[in-house]
């Protein structure tokens, strides 16, 4: 038996650390631990609630926006705001952009050094690499000089040291490409690197900037005017308009073509890293606003069980569904340390209570992690992508059961298949097809709306915190690249009385919860083959699978404004 | 090993001509001009690319994504070609013991000729256990990269001058670097900062082979010694008495000044309205938002985002941050804001004093 500690988890965002359990070449348990922590939602605490979407969104620069969606939609809740519907729609626009970018990025730059091994390239006929991709992809650049062009380029790197690629886990026996599709996952990787920055001028036109655009409560801060150069106009939509079509071109002539062509060799990657049974998605993208989830692209509700045949209804506002445990994080409850707690209700206090850095191993202590552990109805759910379409395919949503039967016939693998590290990884890509299709639809909206010159972007009947009621709550919900994501606000006198996170990478990266039961990584992991312990990429390529964002799941907050920060070594 | 960016270009197939493009470009986006391009010419064909690492503590990897909206010529390429970039934990190959493993040979193989890329802050609080990597404290990290480097480039607001962490109460004691070591820091700052202005530092300490011109915050002059104020484009709005009164009102779709809406511009230093974002795209007044101040140091705690300042000092264009100073805004720059001044070296006994006046005020 051996324990094998990986840390840092390097191409994810934050500072996450794995110990694996390995016995005759198997993963038999395994201890997932987020390792920074910032406070912010201790720094909440008395602000301005029209403020928190900028504190919030940068939780993390990655998913940008998400946080400052989630945030504005809590205040909005909380006050009774409706948005007007065209800044609903530049708001989906906005996050469908999010989806499409963010998948890229993790698929090329984050993951794919998982089943592509760069050196192996080297080693590709560059004729027989753009036979192959022209005859998966009609994408122009795919050509004889065009790999031979990047084949060189890696030849240098090579000479003169790999930079981010030395030290990779290259030549390691479960890499299992051929060097002409390695090849080609290696250009496009390079060309992704230059696509990623056009996409998110579509954020920079809406909000100012890409990383973290502008947000606003009761709208979004642009106003559309026709007549006007120092506003939404017709250049600026043409600018957009442009960026859909090469973004349409990228996903499905690059990105959905690489997926498909890199699991084809990894077939049996569909039999690991399947984990919890269980799925949760809030929904989203609403067509007829926030809160009337029936008419959201992807439906609200959970899968227990992997059963497909029913959708559990899921409410966020009812205190015995969501609840937080702590028993394995360092914090410590006034209740004992075995509760859960709803979040309009959570209380919060850091005790740290590992090893005194610098330490070698978290073996033996029964708190591992600054990540707390959220509990659905007492259950640990996998949430994001493979969890969205899941709970959708169950809902009897047509568009997202078409395009996953659609994919499991092309790969030729039953449904099965989908609860797996490849499954989760697959389901990120038809999530990206799917943001597609509905990012040039809300776009075409937007465009029907301002030819009838109904460009209103801002509700303003609650701006003034004098209209404010003493006291309120409210929720914000969303649909985050990486999964479910909400904000619970307290709104009291004008300012927020307490304000409490629950994000995707809680859901899945956190420790066990009072019951012993594990989160998704650690489940996930349990059964995974390693080959080699001192190269343990397929830890990696399980966890990668998740798409895990840690300085989103780590925060702390506390209603009473207590003073927090007493650490204690046990 | 050993190639200057030159031969590296030759080699991977670009002309001598694409080569003056890319210099022409880099020394453009570096704020040298035209008269500068032969000197980044001749600094590009001499030097061997810099062993460079990229340590993230206490962020959100803004930075890091700033940082690859670049709007350089071969974007792709600079990480590949212009820097060797041996350690960013978002990007890099291996994990673990292998990551590892590029950090301490890249320190070892080039003692004080590597340069440190910093992202986040440093918690020190309760011996640093707020962020830990690879079982040691960021803090301890921090030093140890810090001992051996040409030069140490803090970015974004959370290393140069703690940022969101550490606003009020700051719980983690979140540092910017400046105050943990022992040598000049670079603070390029910004939530995040621009692409183009990372890339463009960055570029400045290769060709010029030292630290750029700083101000009295250590910030590079050449991009924040302008208030977004004095270059913005709706400054004759300002001027003229023209204002958005309320979101998406008439002045809103008009493009009126944002002042009442409580931009921050007039008192934030930074190169927004002249280099913008996403190469060229915007910036965030240009799309109808005030400018929050992200660049300022404390800005999370000068004052609510929509509530306008009732005055600020040093009205003209020629003012910089040293005339100006920090002393700006409508609240008071209390707890550690206040303590950013004009020091790049400052230790342990000011960060005890900023901790104890923190906990007298709460």
């Amino acid at each position: 038996m051996t324990r094998v500690v990986v840390d840092p988890v390097t191409r994810i965002e934050g500072h996450l650390r794995v110990e694996a359990v390995v016995e005759n070449g198997v993963i038999t348990d395994a201890f997932s631990s987020g390792t920074m922590i910032r406070g912010l939602e201790k720094i909440l605490i008395g602000r301005d609630p029209r403020d928190a979407w900028a504190i919030t969104e940068r939780v993390c620069g990655v998913c940008t926006t998400v946080h400052a969606l989630a945030s504005v939609r809590s205040v909005e809740d909380s006050l009774g705001i409706s948005v007007p519907p065209t800044a609903e729609l530049i708001r989906n626009i906005m996050l469908t952009t999010q989806y499409v970018q963010d998948h890229v990025i993790h698929f090329y730059h984050l993951h794919a050094l998982d089943w592509v091994d760069i050196v192996n390239a080297l080693k590709a006929d560059p004729k027989k690499a753009a036979e192959i991709a022209q005859s998966f992809s009609k994408w122009d650049k795919n050509t004889p000089a065009y790999f031979t062009g990047v084949q060189d380029k890696i030849k240098q790197f090579a000479a003169s040291g790999l930079g981010i690629f030395a030290n990779g886990y290259w030549g390691h026996p479960a890499y299992k490409l051929p060097p002409e599709v390695n090849l080609i996952a290696v250009a496009h990787y390079l060309d992704a690197l230059e696509w990623q920055k056009q996409i998110v001028k579509i954020h920079a036109v809406f909000g100012g900037k890409n990383p973290h655009p502008n947000y606003l409560v009761g709208g979004v801060p642009c106003s559309i005017n026709l007549n006007e150069v120092a506003a939404i106009n017709s250049e600026r939509l043409n600018l957009v308009s442009q960026l859909i079509s090469q973004a349409d071109e990228f996903i499905n002539q690059v990105y959905i073509p690489d997926l498909l062509a890199v699991a084809s060799f990894y077939k049996d990657w569909s039999k690991y890293g399947g984990g919890l049974h269980n799925y949760l998605c809030y929904g989203e993208f609403p067509t007829k606003g926030y809160n009337h989830p029936e008419a959201f692209k992807y439906a609200r509700g959970a899968v227990l069980n992997r059963d497909l045949s029913t959708v559990h209804p899921v409410n966020p506002r009812d205190s015995q569904e969501i609840k937080e445990y702590i028993a394995s994080s360092w914090y410590t409850y006034a209740e004992g340390d075995n509760v859960g707690i709803h979040p309009w209700a959570g209380e919060t206090q850091i005790k740290y209570s590992g090893p005194k850095p610098p330490f070698e191993t978290l073996e033996g202590f029964s708190k591992y992690s600054f990540l707390k552990t959220p509990r659905w109805k007492e259950n640990p759910m996998e949430v994001g992508p493979l969890a969205r379409l899941l709970v959708s395919y169950a809902s009897g949503h047509t568009d997202v059961q078409e395009l996953v039967k659609d994919t499991l016939g092309k790969l030729g693998v039953p449904v099965d298949a989908l609860f797996s590290t490849l499954g989760r990884t697959a389901a990120r890509g038809l999530d990206a097809a799917l943001a597609m299709i509905w990012l040039k639809e809300f776009f075409g909206e937007l465009m029907g709306r301002v030819k009838i010159n109904e460009v209103s972007t801002f509700n303003g009947e609650k701006w003034d915190p004098k209209t404010w009621p003493a006291e309120s709550e409210g929720v914000g919900l969303v649909e985050a690249p990486r999964g479910a994501l909400a904000h619970w606000i307290k709104i009291k006198n004008g300012a927020i009385d307490n304000y409490q996170l629950v994000v995707p990478t809680t859901w899945n990266g956190s420790p066990r919860d009072a019951s012993q039961q594990r989160s998704s990584f650690e489940a996930a992991l349990i059964g995974t083959p390693v080959a080699k312990i001192d190269e343990p990429v397929e830890i990696i390529r399980t966890i990668h699978s998740f798409d895990p964002c840690l300085a989103c799941a780590v925060h702390l907050y506390d209603p009473q404004g207590r003073h927090l920060n007493q650490v204690s070594f046990e | 090993m050993g190639n200057s960016i030159w031969q590296n270009m030759q080699q991977k197939g670009y002309s001598r001509r694409d080569f003056l493009q890319f210099c022409a470009t880099a020394a453009t986006v570096a704020g040298f001009g035209k008269s500068g391009v032969a000197q980044v010419v001749s600094a590009f064909e001499k030097k061997e690319k810099p062993a460079v690492v990229w340590m993230h503590f206490q962020e959100c990897t803004c930075c890091s994504e700033s940082f690859i909206r670049a709007s350089h010529p071969i974007v792709a390429d600079a990480l590949l070609d212009v820097l060797s970039l041996n350690y960013t934990e978002t990007l890099m190959a291996p994990s673990g013991f292998q990551a590892e493993k590029s950090l301490s040979d890249t320190l070892k193989n080039n003692k004080g000729k590597y340069i440190v890329l910093v992202e986040g802050a440093v918690p020190t609080k309760d011996d640093g256990v707020y962020c830990m990597i690879g079982g040691k404290t960021a803090e301890s990290i921090l030093q140890t990269v810090a001992a051996d480097a040409a030069a140490i480039v803090a970015w974004g607001s959370c290393a140069s001058n703690g940022c969101v962490q550490a606003a009020k109460p700051n719980p983690t004691g979140a540092t910017p670097i400046y105050k943990l070591v022992d040598k000049p820091v670079i603070n390029v700052p910004g939530c995040p900062p621009i692409a183009d202005v990372m890339m463009a530092v960055v570029t400045h300490l290769l060709v010029v082979g030292q630290v750029p011109a700083l101000d009295s915050q250590g910030r590079p002059k050449e991009f924040y010694g302008r208030r977004v104020h004095d270059t913005c484009y709706r400054r004759a709005n300002y001027d003229a008495g023209l204002f958005v009164e309320s979101w998406d009102d008439d002045g809103a779709r008009k493009g009126y000044c944002l002042y009442k809406m409580g931009c921050k511009g007039p008192v934030t230093y930074n190169a927004c309205s002249v280099v913008k974002w996403n190469e060229g795209t915007s910036y965030p007044i240009q799309s109808g938002h005030n400018c929050i101040g992200c660049s300022e140091a404390g800005f999370w705690d000068n004052g609510p985002f929509y509530q306008h300042l009732a005055s600020f000092p040093g009205f003209g264009v020629e003012s910089t941050a040293d005339t100006v100073g920090t002393v700006v805004g409508v609240a008071t720059l209390a707890g550690v804001a206040a303590h950013v001044v004009a020091t790049n070296v400052r230790k342990r006994k000011v960060i005890a004093e900023v901790h104890a006046e923190d906990q007298k005020e709460s």
